[in-house]
C-alpha cells in the first residue's frame, strides 16, 4: 500500500481559524486521521490541548464528531461506545485521541484495561513529551534532559516506553509513527483500520511551544528524532514486528544523523548544549532504544517470512 | 420525572458544531506570511499535505493558494517546499 498524496480526500478536517498554536503539530495529525479513515470516525479526547484547539462554543474547529472525556476515562469511555455503535449495527471507527499525559500518566489504568480486553477501538497518543495545555509541565514521557516548567535543569529520568508496554498486552496492532512523515502515519491507520480489536499508534508530535523551537521546523524536528535514531518508526501486526521501510536505514549507527543536530533545535535542551556527559546519556538512550528493536524484531520474526506476507495481505 | 424530548436533549447538550473562525480570524496572528511563486510551484501539493491549518488551498491549475484570512504564518509550508517556492515575507 503505498499513499498517492494527490489522491487523499481534500476536505476541511481541521477548520481553518482554529485556537492550535502556530505550527501546532496535534492539528497536523487530527488531518491525516481523517485523510486515512474518512468520515466514518468519532473521536473521544480527554483533556489536553485537542480540546482547546475545538475553540469556544457554538463552534469548533476540529471537523469530527468528539466526545470530550475526564482523563482517567478516554480509553473506558470509547470501550463503551463501540459496544453502543455495535448494538446499533453500526461499524464506525471509534478513536481515542489523547496526550502523552493523559496516555501515559492520568489514563493508563483505563488504556491497559481497554487493551487486555482487547476492544474494538483505535486508541492514538499524541505524544509531544510534557503536559502542553496547562504550561509545559513534565510528563512521564518526557525525556531525558528536556527542560519542562517542572524539570528547570532538565528532566533526569527516561521517557516511558508506551508502545514497547502495548506489543507487552498482546494486543493485535502497535505502531509508532511521526508527524514529520505523513505518508507513512496515513499507511498505518489504513492498516490498522482493517484490524478488528485494539489498536494503539504512537504519534511522536514536536510541539514548538513546549519544546522551544520555531514553529515552521515542526515537520523537519519530527523527521530529524527519526533520522537521529532517537524515535524508531515500526509496526507490530498480530505478533510479527517490521521495522517502518523509512526508518530501516538507521538501523545503522553511521547512516544516524548525529543527535546533537536535533536538540539543538529546541531551547528545551539549551542548558546540555555544551555538557558532552549529558549528551552521551542521551546518546546512550538510543544505543539502548535499538538494542531492544533489534530483540523484538528476533523475537516476533515467524520463520518462512511469514512477516512480510501478514503485512502485504492488509 | 418528565420526560424530555430528544430534540429538548439537543439543546440542553453542550453542542459545537464544525466552523470556521472557532478563534477568530486567526490571519491576524501573523507576523510573517507566506508567498508562492506560481512559477516555481511544481504541485506537488507537499505544503498543502503538511499545513496544519489546512490553510493552503489547490487551485484549479493544480497549483496551490493560501487562506489569508485565517493562516497563522507558522512557516512550515515554507520548510516542506522542496522547490522553495514559498517565501516567508514580512507583514506590514
Ligand atoms: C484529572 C485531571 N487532572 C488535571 C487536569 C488539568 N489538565 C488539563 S489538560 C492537561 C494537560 C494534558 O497533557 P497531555 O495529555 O500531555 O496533552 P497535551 O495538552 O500535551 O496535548 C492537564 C494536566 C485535568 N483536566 N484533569
Ligand atoms: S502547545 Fe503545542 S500541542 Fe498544544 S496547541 Fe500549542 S503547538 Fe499545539
Ligand atoms: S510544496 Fe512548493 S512546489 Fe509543492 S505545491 Fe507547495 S508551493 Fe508548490
Ligand atoms: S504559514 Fe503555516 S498556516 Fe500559513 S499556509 Fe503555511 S503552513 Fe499553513
Amino acid at each position: 500500500m503505498v499513499v498517492n498524496i494527490r489522491k487523499l480526500p481534500d476536505k476541511p478536517y481541521i477548520m481553518p481559524g482554529n485556537a492550535a498554536c502556530p505550527g501546532c503539530p496535534e492539528t497536523m495529525g487530527l488531518r491525516y486521521v481523517k485523510m486515512a479513515l474518512g468520515d466514518n470516525v468519532v473521536l473521544v479526547i480527554p483533556a489536553g490541548c485537542s480540546s482547546v484547539i475545538q475553540g469556544i462554543a457554538p463552534r469548533s474547529g476540529i471537523n469530527f464528531p468528539i466526545l470530550n472525556i475526564v482523563f482517567a476515562a478516554a480509553a473506558s469511555a470509547a470501550s463503551g461506545m463501540k459496544a453502543a455503535f455495535e448494538q446499533q449495527g453500526k461499524d464506525v471507527h471509534v478513536v481515542v485521541w489523547a496526550g502523552d499525559g493523559g496516555t501515559g500518566d492520568i489514563g493508563f489504568q483505563a488504556l491497559s484495561g481497554a487493551a487486555e480486553r482487547d476492544e474494538d477501538i483505535i486508541y492514538i497518543c499524541v505524544d509531544n513529551e510534557a503536559y502542553m495545555n496547562t504550561g509545559i509541565q513534565r510528563s512521564s514521557l518526557t525525556p531525558y534532559g528536556a527542560w519542562t516548567t517542572t524539570t528547570w535543569t532538565g528532566k533526569k529520568e527516561h521517557k516511558k516506553n508506551v508502545p514497547a508496554i502495548l506489543i507487552s498486552h498482546g494486543v493485535k496492532y502497535v505502531a509508532t509513527a511521526s508527524v514529520g512523515y505523513p505518508a507513512d502515519f496515513i499507511e498505518k491507520l489504513q492498516r490498522a483500520s482493517k484490524i478488528r480489536g485494539f489498536r494503539y499508534i504512537h504519534l511522536l508530535a514536536p510541539c514548538p511551544i513546549g519544546w522551544r523551537f520555531d514553529p515552521g521546523l515542526t515537520a523537519k524536528v519530527a523527521q530529524l528524532a527519526v533520522q537521529t535514531g532517537l524515535f524508531p518508526l515500526y509496526e507490530y501486526i498480530n505478533g510479527v514486528f517490521r521495522l517502518s521501510p523509512i526508518a530501516r536505514r538507521y538501523k545503522d549507527p553511521k547512516k544516524r544523523v548525529p543527535v546533537t543536530e536535533y536538540l539543538k533545535l529546541q531551547g528545551r535542551y539549551k542548558h546540555l548544549l555544551n555538557k558532552p556527559e549529558e549528551i552521551r546519556k542521551i546518546e546512550e538512550y538510543i544505543e539502548n532504544t535499538w538494542r531492544l528493536i533489534e530483540a523484538l524484531e528476533k523475537t516476533f520474526t515467524e520463520e518462512g517470512g511469514r512477516g512480510e506476507q501478514v503485512f502485504r495481505a492488509l | 420525572m418528565a420526560r424530555i424530548e430528544p430534540a429538548e436533549t439537543l439543546f440542553l447538550a453542550p453542542l459545537s458544531r464544525p466552523a470556521p473562525g472557532s478563534a477568530g480570524r486567526t490571519g491576524t496572528w501573523r507576523v510573517v506570511k507566506p508567498v508562492v511563486d506560481l512559477d516555481k510551484c511544481t504541485g506537488c501539493m507537499l505544503c498543502w499535505l503538511y499545513c496544519p491549518e489546512n490553510t493552503i488551498l489547490k487551485t484549479g491549475e493544480g497549483k496551490v493558494r493560501i487562506d489569508y484570512e485565517y493562516c497563522k504564518g507558522c512557516g512550515v509550508c515554507a520548510n516542506v517546499c522542496p522547490f522553495h517556492a514559498i517565501e516567508m515575507v514580512v507583514e506590514g
